[in-house]
């Protein structure tokens, strides 16, 4: 079973790296970008069979460390 | 004073931490150095280090990997018990990682690695690593990193500056850090976190030796007490 964990700054956090990527956009004549929010994924591949289970044991792998919680969001798909 | 360094794969300011404490105590004892993998520590101790550099390559986040390493669960322990613990730059990051002092270091506001030397206030004198200082004075030192930008949330400062725990402010911020915060302390105010170096400003072969303060302070504290 495979799973992909999206980890992305929450909001409110400032995020000078989509700033920067805003920024780039911008000069590259992407007019109309509003807001870039940078973030990254982490495929994982698994031996649990359960989606829930596996679920489960994900959001816990992002409690304890995929992610910073206290300025992280984190969203887990069981693919 | 038994002092122990904690050294990661990456780990690149062990050595001058050692020495730091090892001078600061007149050599009458060598701090130990401790490999990440060990699960238990020296016994007798009565700080311990965590050095600056790039534990586990920065994979991840800052600090992350060194954070989850088997012995740091000994580290949170000793600290839990009242022991003494300094973490400087990635010292710092696995401190804030592993739970040890509040909030987070994120990627510096302008985006640059920043390497330079900068003026610092310390805020307070009352902990036993600035008690060789007045509240107040104004010391320079080095800085070497690329996420040294201070954040936590409203209560967290509101507790930080409430109860004296912030220990050094940048003069002229450099990284955007919240409150110009540059080093904190723990509730019980024997764990500091600090992103300058005053270990790499300690023989006047590297342009000063300032940066002694810091381990004469830890010194005279802990053989008083």
């Amino acid at each position: 079973m495979k799973a992909r964990v999206h980890v992305t700054l929450k909001n409110g956090v400032l995020d000078p790296q989509g700033a920067a990527v805003k920024h780039s956009l911008g000069t590259l004549g992407f007019d109309g970008v509003e807001r870039v929010r940078q973030g990254k994924t982490i495929e994982l591949d698994l031996s649990e069979t359960d989606a829930a289970k596996a679920e489960a044991q994900v959001k816990d792998m992002c409690e304890k460390l995929l992610a910073n919680t206290v300025i992280e969001d984190y969203s887990v798909e069981i693919l | 004073m038994r002092a122990a360094v904690i050294q990661f794969p990456g780990s690149n300011c062990d050595r001058d931490m050692a020495v730091g404490f090892d001078r600061a105590c007149g050599h009458n004892s060598r701090a130990q150095m401790v490999w990440h993998k060990e699960s238990s520590l020296p016994a007798g101790l009565d700080i311990i280090g965590i050095p600056g550099g790039f534990s586990f390559g920065d994979y991840l986040r800052c600090g992350a990997i060194a954070a989850r390493s088997p012995i740091m669960r000994s580290v949170v322990d000793f600290a839990n018990k009242g022991g003494y613990v300094v973490g400087i730059c990635n010292g710092f990051q696995v401190l804030t990682e592993s739970g040890l002092l509040p909030g987070v270091l994120m990627r510096n506001s302008n985006l640059k690695f920043l390497c330079k030397d900068i003026d610092l206030k310390v805020e307070t004198s009352n902990s036993a690593f600035t008690n060789a200082h007045r509240s107040g004075d104004i010391v320079t030192y080095p800085i070497a990193h690329h996420d040294g930008n201070y954040t936590a949330d409203t209560d967290t400062l509101k507790a930080l500056h409430g109860n004296d725990r912030i220990a050094y402010t940048y003069v002229n911020n450099p990284n955007g850090s919240v409150d110009d915060i540059a080093g904190i302390l723990s509730e019980n105010r024997r764990v500091l976190g600090m992103m300058p170096h005053p270990e790499r400003l300690n023989d006047p072969a590297l342009g000063g030796n300032d940066g002694a303060k810091l381990f004469e302070s830890i010194a005279s504290a802990l053989v008083s007490a």
